[in-house]
């Protein structure tokens, strides 16, 4: 049985304790030993992009004491981001051997949700029954640092993992958007720095998914979400957006539940 | 209104709400044309590759090839001139001007001349300067800088380029349609290149191998402010420089591509000594170039051939257009370029990007310019004045998260408000209008997780 320390992102901690649990139900409905360590804490990524990395370094040498080998196989988390930042950033922060040894060992198990079901698990692709046209938001880190999927800049071949995941849920329809992958304008600090055109980025993409009729927005970061959720309670039609794990724990539960 | 920093350039470009939207669509459609440009040549991510290794190495030897190209350059009747700044680049071309008794020129698109100022400089001294690319011609006629570096109109309407014309040179009124704007432009242009005394270029790429220069056009107007008047003054940057012939086919192939989605620009003139009676001068301009070639990774920021596809991917250029930089190259690349360079000038440049990562994809040599921005946004919190208001605000914010203790009693805290905060207090900023503040659950994912476990045990 593998051994996954569970990575609940700080704001996935406060704001989408929800995303956290659907998270752990999955993973342990796959076969997985699941734990919580409670030393975690945030994994530095909003000082490592604010240009201050002396202040990221110290939570990500916690984040790799938190997660030790000998203890957890694996580090699994619902935010493409927040392992982005752990598996390309961390390097960067390291003083020493020691430092970079220990953050490159933690990097190396780190997975976010959908690929670590893919790749780690060999699950061909989710089950259960959600009955919906849905909208996938691809996050940025997720498809460029992490390479969910296919960016549409580039011409490698490649598929969509979260994609392929949800292809094999009973009644799944994908909407088809006309800007595939743009970002969402959320951006961490640059909502704050720029809130005028990170808000447009926002409403052009919900305006993008109720267009193209989805009638739900799928997304592999509460971040996107949370941002993009600001913005649709203050309009109309308001579609919702749901986490990646939600989605897929829920349409298990439904089938199960359905018999 | 004077504005300081991009979010403030931003707000003017919000003024017309009208224009951010077509100004994104319009540009998005270069993007996709770039794309399909793209996707028809089946080796496009190794051609990528290639093009970035030989600009790497290029870079490595810089020295090397432009002493090269000198040499040959010289061997095949080339005056080669060097100018360390913008002051010395924009000296030299007068000078020379000067010399030869100039008071009109012509000037092909060059993006190191709007760097230089030298319009302005040449302008101050007596010499009238053409512009001839019909985009930049019509910013000149404007008084005001390009916006893009390949469509340096790009944020104009047609009818206001129609009511442009119609000042300028009396041209019908109310005329916006795009073939009768460009013939009232030839008509223009073709009497400013007969009458011209000498022909100002850029450079696209310098052959170390053949001492020969590469300008690309889609109008030919290179060509033609070259043809006619005995002195040819090219300038450029020093990163401009290519070993060999052998690697101007990568780059051509993924230029114009990347620009426009075009397989080739319309033109690509070489010029490999001056014409029979003429002369040719090059003007090597470093104006800080050196300064970037000795730091990673801003050195990576040299490879860059200016197809303008990180301005036509990039989300926040699309909706605030080029003016909001402030700078003669905007969008990721000048967002680099320029804070590589002072970065107390351009401190709000490296903030004007989400980190998404598209205009790294996109790139036709690969420059990773996420990574930059993130290294200049590092320099831009040392350089703060006033107080370290970042500085600070990040110490507090690693210090309280990296003790889950503290972060609990803050969050708990922080919970409480929010519930206690409408949205009507967001309202308070007209910037922050149209955001609901986001729902607060009741319990955190610790404390939920607890529970479960708890119940577990029982």
């Amino acid at each position: 049985m593998l051994r996954v320390g569970l990575f609940i992102p700080c704001y996935v901690d406060q704001l989408a304790p929800h995303v956290g649990l659907a998270t752990a139900e999955l993973l342990e409905h796959y076969g997985c030993e699941v734990d919580f360590p409670t030393a975690q804490a945030c994994c530095g990524q909003p000082f490592s992009n604010m240009g201050c990395p002396e202040d990221a370094r110290p939570l990500a040498l916690r984040f790799a004491k938190a997660f030790p080998a000998d203890r957890y196989d694996h580090v699994v988390a619902p935010s493409a981001s927040c392992v982005a930042m752990v598996r390309h950033h961390y390097r960067g922060l390291a003083r020493n051997e020691r430092e970079r040894a220990l953050l490159d060992d933690v990097a190396g198990r780190t997975c976010e949700l959908c690929e670590f079901l893919v790749d780690v698990l060999d699950v061909p692709t989710a089950t259960g029954r959600y009955a919906k046209r849905v909208g996938l938001h691809r996050g940025c880190h997720g498809l460029r640092e992490l390479r969910l999927g296919g960016a549409s800049e580039r011409m490698a071949p490649g598929f969509d993992k979260v994609e392929r995941l949800l292809a094999g849920i009973d009644g799944v329809e994908f909407a088809s958007l006309d800007r595939p992958d743009e970002c969402c304008g959320f951006g961490g600090t640059f909502t704050v720095d720029e809130p005028v055109i990170s808000a447009e980025m926002g409403r052009d993409r919900l305006a993008d998914h109720a267009r193209n009729g989805a009638e739900v927005i799928v997304s592999t970061d509460v971040s996107c979400s949370l941002h993009l959720d600001s913005l649709a309670r203050a309009s109309e039609p308001r579609v919702p957006i749901v986490h990646v794990a939600e989605l897929i724990n829920e349409a298990r539960k439904a089938s199960e539940e359905g018999g | 209104m004077t504005a300081s920093g991009h979010p403030d350039r931003a707000a003017l470009f919000y003024e017309d709400p009208e224009r951010v939207r077509w100004h994104d669509q319009a540009i998005w459609a270069v993007r996709q044309n770039r794309d399909r440009g793209a996707a028809a040549v089946p080796e496009w991510e190794s051609l990528r590759q290639t093009a970035a290794e030989i600009k790497a190495h290029t870079l490595s030897r810089l020295p090397d090839y432009l002493e090269e190209f000198e040499d040959r350059a010289a061997r095949l009747g080339v005056v080669v001139h060097w100018a360390s700044d913008a002051n010395d680049h924009n000296t030299i071309v007068h000078g020379l001007l000067r010399d030869h008794g100039v008071t009109r020129a012509v000037k092909s698109k060059s993006m190191l001349s709007e760097e230089c100022g030298l319009n302005a400089f040449l302008e101050a001294r007596g010499i009238e300067v053409i512009d001839t690319d019909l985009g930049e011609r019509i910013v000149q006629l404007r008084n005001e800088p390009p916006s893009h570096i390949v469509m340096p109109a790009i944020h104009l309407r047609r009818e206001e380029i129609g009511e442009l014309f119609h000042r300028e040179f009396g041209s019908e009124e109310g005329l916006s349609d795009p073939d009768a704007l460009v013939e009232v432009a030839r008509d223009q242009l073709r009497r400013q290149f007969l009458e011209a005394e000498a022909g100002l270029t850029g450079v696209n790429f310098a052959i170390a191998e053949t001492g020969g220069l590469v300008v690309v056009t889609n109008e030919g107007n290179a060509d033609l402010g070259t043809a006619l008047p005995r002195l040819h003054i090219a300038s450029m940057g020093l990163e401009k420089v290519i070993p060999r012939l052998g690697d101007l086919g990568v780059f051509l192939r993924l230029l114009a591509r990347s620009a426009t989605g075009q397989a080739l620009s319309v033109y690509t003139s070489h010029f490999h000594g001056p014409a029979p009676g003429g002369e040719l001068h090059v003007v090597l301009v470093d104006n800080g170039r050196s300064g970037l070639l000795a730091r990673e990774p801003m050195r990576q920021a040299l490879s860059c051939i200016r197809c303008g596809a990180c301005l036509n991917t990039c989300p926040v250029y699309r909706r605030s257009g080029g003016h909001s930089y402030g700078t003669p190259v905007a969008g990721p690349i000048g967002a680099v370029l320029s804070p590589a360079r002072d970065i107390e000038a351009h401190a709000t440049l490296p903030k004007a990007c989400t980190l998404c990562g598209s205009c790294a994809d996109v790139c036709p040599v690969k420059i990773d310019l996420p990574r930059a921005l993130t290294v200049l946004r590092a320099d831009a919190v040392r350089a703060e004045r006033g107080g370290t208001r970042t500085r600070w605000a990040s110490w507090l914010g690693s210090q309280l998260l990296r003790r889950p203790g503290w972060t609990r009693l803050a969050a708990r805290l922080g919970r409480r408000l929010l519930h206690g905060v409408p949205s009507a207090w967001l309202e308070r900023d007209p910037r922050m209008r149209g955001r609901v503040l986001p729902e607060v659950a009741e319990k955190s994912f610790r404390e939920l997780w607890r529970e479960r476990r708890d119940e577990a045990s029982q």
